[in-house]
């Protein structure tokens, strides 16, 4: 498929292209034994959007000083990230066979200066946002008109400094700047809500000053328009709160936690790739 | 030295379009200048050094030099992980400067206090330490960094401390230690605002028939070996001064350095901050007496070390 810009969002192409990067994400974690598979499927329909639909960006220039910025903030759901980077043509799909080999550049967290198309090493939660506003800053300095994207976890949503950033963002009404909140209800050993109070957490982003907005996480439509209406006109960043299941797609994925550290097996492989529709 | 900084800063911007300003809610009318020359490239980041510190990363992850400014504490231990992740790992031109380090800021109390620093901050991988001894060192160390492709950490003191050079001095680069004044006997290898302390210990040390080298060794990482390797070969004894904990600091750098290097030919005495808070009410004149830090006493320790 290639990059759908500007149009409507082809619904069933960007589904499509979602259930591909599942099940890469899938092998690669089963054929790699790493963790946070789960949490790398609750994302792959904000990716699927954000690649093939929102960003404008060339594969070929990755430091394109136009290009928009996409930051994985939420560094452990890398396989995804690497897979829709290789999908997309930043390097080859064959890379993806090395995820987690010793002597790669496939590291379970995203390297720094390494990976065309990774913006920022993230797997340390809370960084990816100051970094983001960061780049939002520099491209009103510069006089560009580019837009950053920062993908943030619930659980990171823990972490001070995200709040911080939140704030700066709000009070130099950084437009161009949006976050997606990958809200999964879940983190690392527990329940979200359970560990931290983040509910109403929409409530909180535009308390904050933010124009914020929930959205079903799954929906690829709504999230690529969503996306794409970035600046929107209100004058203020964008938060997207992404209701999304944790380990979307495969039935005995979904909201287990027991997925965020698992990998599955060869033959959970096998049906999980027959309920994406992919064997 | 704050003040020196803020001046050089000015300038710096002024021609280098490049250098964007982050204060963390402190330095009060201290940066009227640059705002007023550069409205767009000043931020008050506010009471909040994570952001501050990943969001100077972002900036020079898009083509700006950023320049980070507060407190020691809340500028290095504060944001240590921001430091070392987004600044260091991605090899940043990411400048911090700290203000009121070791004891400058002895009066305020414990949390301002700032005697670890150097040890957080030479143990991250591509960041270089620089110590300015005084306001001309303070203004040559802001070209040197913003020359550099990459992270930079600038330890000052506050403002009003002797100025010991009458200009930038023409030699100063980092990594590159810079010769005060000559002698025979010791080396005394002073690091940051602890200078004139040397001083005065190398001219009370004289009175009793030592003399004394004075360097100002303003760059703790890299070290510069050249200077290290002739003072050990010549000396009867080399002292290492910092106001900074003797744990992880500039006199344990130098100890490294020389057991590394297999460098036997000289002792090594290392005078720094001891390893507990310093609770007392206090300026810093009153803390380093306190602590052993003044001039004369470094002298008198000098001087029974040398027998």
């Amino acid at each position: 498929m290639s990059q759908m810009k500007r149009e409507a969002p082809d619904r069933a192409a960007l589904s499509r292209e979602a259930a591909r990067l599942r099940g890469r994400v899938i092998q690669m974690s089963h054929k790699a034994s790493a963790a946070h598979l789960a949490s790398s499927l609750s994302c792959c329909d904000v990716l699927a959007a954000a690649y093939w639909h929102v960003l404008r960006i060339d594969p070929a220039k990755p430091a394109d000083p136009a290009r928009d910025r996409f930051i994985l903030s939420k560094g452990h759901a890398a396989a995804a990230l690497y897979a829709i980077l290789a999908f997309r043509g930043y390097f080859p799909e064959e890379e993806l066979e090395t995820y987690c080999q010793d002597g790669g550049r496939l590291a379970e967290h995203p390297p720094a200066n390494m990976l065309p198309g990774v913006e920022a090493a993230t797997g340390s939660l809370g960084h990816g946002l100051p970094i983001g506003v960061g780049m939002a800053l520099s491209a009103r300095i510069n006089k560009a008109s580019y837009r950053v994207y920062a993908l943030l976890s619930d659980g990171e949503n823990n972490e001070g400094s995200v709040w911080e950033a939140a704030m700066l963002a709000a009070a130099q009404r950084l437009e161009h700047l949006c976050v997606i909140v990958d809200y999964n209800k879940w983190q690392a050993t527990a329940r979200s809500n359970e560990t931290l109070m983040l509910a109403p957490l929409v409530d909180k982003w535009r308390a904050f000053g933010w124009d914020a907005v929930e959205t079903d996480g799954h929906d690829v439509a709504a999230l690529a328009n969503l996306m794409q209406n970035v600046p929107n006109g209100s004058g203020k960043p964008v938060a997207i709160i992404a209701h999304t299941v944790k380990g979307k797609g495969v039935s005995f994925m979904e909201d287990d936690n027991n997925w965020h550290y698992r990998a599955p097996t060869a033959d959970e492989v096998v049906k999980a790739m027959k309920e994406l529709g992919l064997a | 030295m704050r003040n020196a900084f803020a001046d050089e800063l000015t300038k710096l911007g002024s021609t280098d379009k490049r250098v964007v300003m982050l204060s963390g809610d402190i330095g009060n009318r201290l940066f009227d200048k640059f705002k007023d020359a550069n409205p767009d490239r000043f931020f008050n980041c506010g009471v909040a050094e994570q952001n501050m510190m990943g969001l100077a990363a972002g900036m020079a992850m898009s083509g700006l030099r950023p320049v980070a400014y507060t407190i020691t504490p809340f500028i290095t231990s504060r944001c240590l992980e921001q430091i070392r992740t987004d600044a260091c790992y991605h090899e940043l031109p990411v400048t911090i400067v700290a203000v009121g380090a070791g004891l400058a800021y002895s009066g305020l109390g414990p949390t301002h206090h700032a005697c670890e620093d150097i040890a957080l901050l030479r143990a991250l991988p591509n960041m270089k330490v620089v110590c300015p001894a005084d306001a001309w060192e303070v203004r040559g160390a802001l070209r040197a960094a913003l020359r550099q492709d990459g992270p930079v950490y600038i330890r000052m003191g506050k403002k009003g401390e002797p100025v010991i050079h009458s200009e930038v001095p023409a030699s100063f680069e980092i990594g590159r230690a810079i010769t005060i004044e000559d002698g025979a006997d010791v080396c005394l290898l002073s690091t940051g605002n602890m200078l004139p302390e040397a001083i005065e210990a190398a001219h009370a040390l004289r009175e009793k028939g030592i003399t004394a080298r004075v360097v100002s060794f303003h760059t703790v990482k890299p070290l510069d070996e050249a200077c290290l390797s002739e003072a050990f070969a010549r000396f009867k004894l080399v002292v290492t001064i910092e106001e900074h904990s003797l744990i992880g600091g500039f006199g344990s750098a130098v100890a490294e350095w020389v057991i590394d290097n297999g460098v036997r030919t000289a002792p090594l005495l290392r005078i720094g901050t001891p390893d507990r808070f310093f609770k007392k009410s206090g300026e810093q004149e009153y803390a380093r007496e306190e602590l052993g830090l003044t001039g004369h006493q470094i002298a008198d320790r000098v001087a029974r070390a040398l027998g």
